[in-house]
């Protein structure tokens, strides 16, 4: 679904992708690890067009990205912090949002199964981080699009909240979707990745399942097989 | 585009300020009819607010909603939509409410002294039609500050001195040159100076509009001299297109290379 082709990044001095060379095929949950800094939010940008990369490209179906714009009728994206204009109504937003892009399906179910109906009417400035996060979802999940990007989508909520999001995300997985999450929560990460791409000061340090990463490092979880990478790096 | 353009333009309509810059104008064209009770004279005082007003309020306005206006941004730029289409859109959201302002403010008034049956009709939509443009440029000129500077404080530092830069520095230099280099001749050179600032080039205009001499100045009496009437009239209306079109192109260009 997505080919990339040695991906190079700098911001002003600072170099944030190194040569990314990737390929995320159809279907399936892969998750994008990597300490702070390595990377994760530029590239996903750079898959939505947001950041223009300096050199390399991206081919999302078979089609260059860059300078197009219909292909992102085909993504919906989480943002790593959500960001609304503060003086709009919940609810305005998303008659906002569905003007703006038609095709919404289940948007009165996501807003229930999120318990936002209280808020409708509150301005987006007032909610807490929590519940703009909950707004968040229900915008970037009541598109049926092939590809869900999620960047961080489990900040600040709360236990009944993540168990919807994972419910979610498994119904979505289930549809035949291809879903790339980036997080540092490693329990979620071992529920639901199919294949894990680890990013390391720009460059993919690793890509494969989760079992290949453990035997790999010699480490029996997760997060020590991270930490032994992590660690190393530091060294 | 056009639906960007609705949520910018209802989204400023709906805020405060729009409706402050509308009841000044308001009043002014009363206090100006009333006081006066003629409409050239209040031409002639309208234009030198115009000339100041709407380059300073467009810079503010476009430069805050940008700045304000950010998050709007980066949620529509994840979305299927083009991106110059979303900052055009903005553009002319801001640049259309804030002419709505400045025309129904100063229209309602000289509508109700019956501006219909004066003789200085064509006078009046001149002006109008400057202030249009002149809010038109400045807010270009701001979203275009707004793309270079990521820094809130700085862009706003630097839209400001861009205002005042034309408005008033710009005249000064012109006036320090002309004084020092008295005894050449400076007919060209005042011409061109003149092509680079929207506000000069404003003012002869109307002023060549209202065929007062008295009030053309020196460049003006130059552009008079070279183009005559209309033909100057004509000349110096295009470049101001050329204002408006020049730093929307710009917009374009470099939208199209910012990383959001």
């Amino acid at each position: 679904m997505i080919i990339i082709k040695d991906l190079h990044k700098k911001f002003g001095k600072v170099t944030v992708l190194k040569g990314i060379n990737l390929d995320f095929p159809d279907k399936g949950i892969h998750t994008i690890l990597g300490p702070n800094g390595s990377g994760k939010t530029t590239l996903i940008k750079s898959i939505l067009g947001m950041v223009i990369p300096n050199h390399g490209s991206i081919e999302f179906n078979g089609k260059k990205i860059l300078g197009e714009w219909e292909y992102r009728n085909e993504i919906s994206y989480l943002p790593q912090i959500a960001n609304f204009p503060q003086n709009l109504k919940v609810k305005e937003l998303f008659k906002m949002i569905n003007d703006l892009r038609p095709g919404a399906k289940n948007e009165s179910e996501l807003i229930a199964a999120f318990q936002l109906e209280p808020y409708l009417n509150k301005k987006l400035g007032n909610l807490s981080g929590g519940t703009a996060q909950k707004v968040n979802i229900v915008i970037t999940f009541m598109f049926d699009s092939p590809l869900i990007i999620l960047d961080e989508p489990t900040v600040g909520l709360d236990p009944v909240a993540l168990i919807r999001l994972k419910k979610l995300i498994h119904e979505e997985k289930g549809k035949g979707k291809t879903i790339l999450i980036t997080t540092h929560i490693m329990s979620l990460v071992e529920e639901i990745s199919d294949e894990i791409v680890f990013l390391l000061d720009g460059k993919i340090y690793f890509k494969g399942t989760i079992d290949q990463l453990k035997q790999q490092t010699d480490q029996d979880n997760l997060e020590s097989a991270i930490a032994n990478i992590l660690e190393g790096s530091y060294a | 585009m056009l639906k960007i353009l609705k949520y910018s333009f209802f989204d400023l309509m709906r805020s405060r300020w729009s409706y402050i810059y509308f009841l000044f104008y308001l009043s002014l064209g009363f206090i100006l009819l009333f006081l006066n009770q003629d409409v050239s004279k209040a031409v002639i005082t309208l234009l030198n607010i115009i000339l100041v007003l709407t380059p300073l309020i467009g810079t503010l306005f476009g430069i805050m909603y940008y700045y304000n206006s950010r998050e709007f941004t980066a949620l529509l730029l994840a979305q299927p939509i083009k991106r110059s289409n979303i900052f055009l859109g903005q553009f002319l959201g801001i640049s259309l409410s804030l002419s709505l302002s400045l025309v129904l403010g100063l229209g309602i008034p000289f509508l109700a002294y019956g501006i219909f049956q004066s003789t200085e009709i064509f006078d009046f939509f001149t002006l109008l039609l400057i202030g249009t443009m002149l809010t038109f440029i400045f807010v270009a000129l701001a979203f275009n500050l707004a793309l270079i500077f990521d820094d809130k404080i700085k862009g706003f530092g630097i839209a400001i001195l861009t205002w005042l830069f034309f408005a008033v520095i710009y005249d000064g230099i012109f006036l320090i040159l002309m004084l020092v280099f008295d005894d050449y001749p400076l007919d060209n050179f005042a011409l061109g100076a003149t092509i680079f600032n929207p506000i000069d080039l404003s003012r002869i205009l109307i002023i060549l509009k209202l065929d007062i001499s008295a009030l053309l100045g020196y460049t003006g009496a130059v552009f008079q001299n070279f183009f005559g009437t209309s033909f100057g009239m004509i000349f110096s209306f295009g470049l101001l297109l050329l204002w408006v079109v020049i730093p929307l192109i710009m917009i374009v260009v470099k939208s199209r290379k910012k990383d959001f």
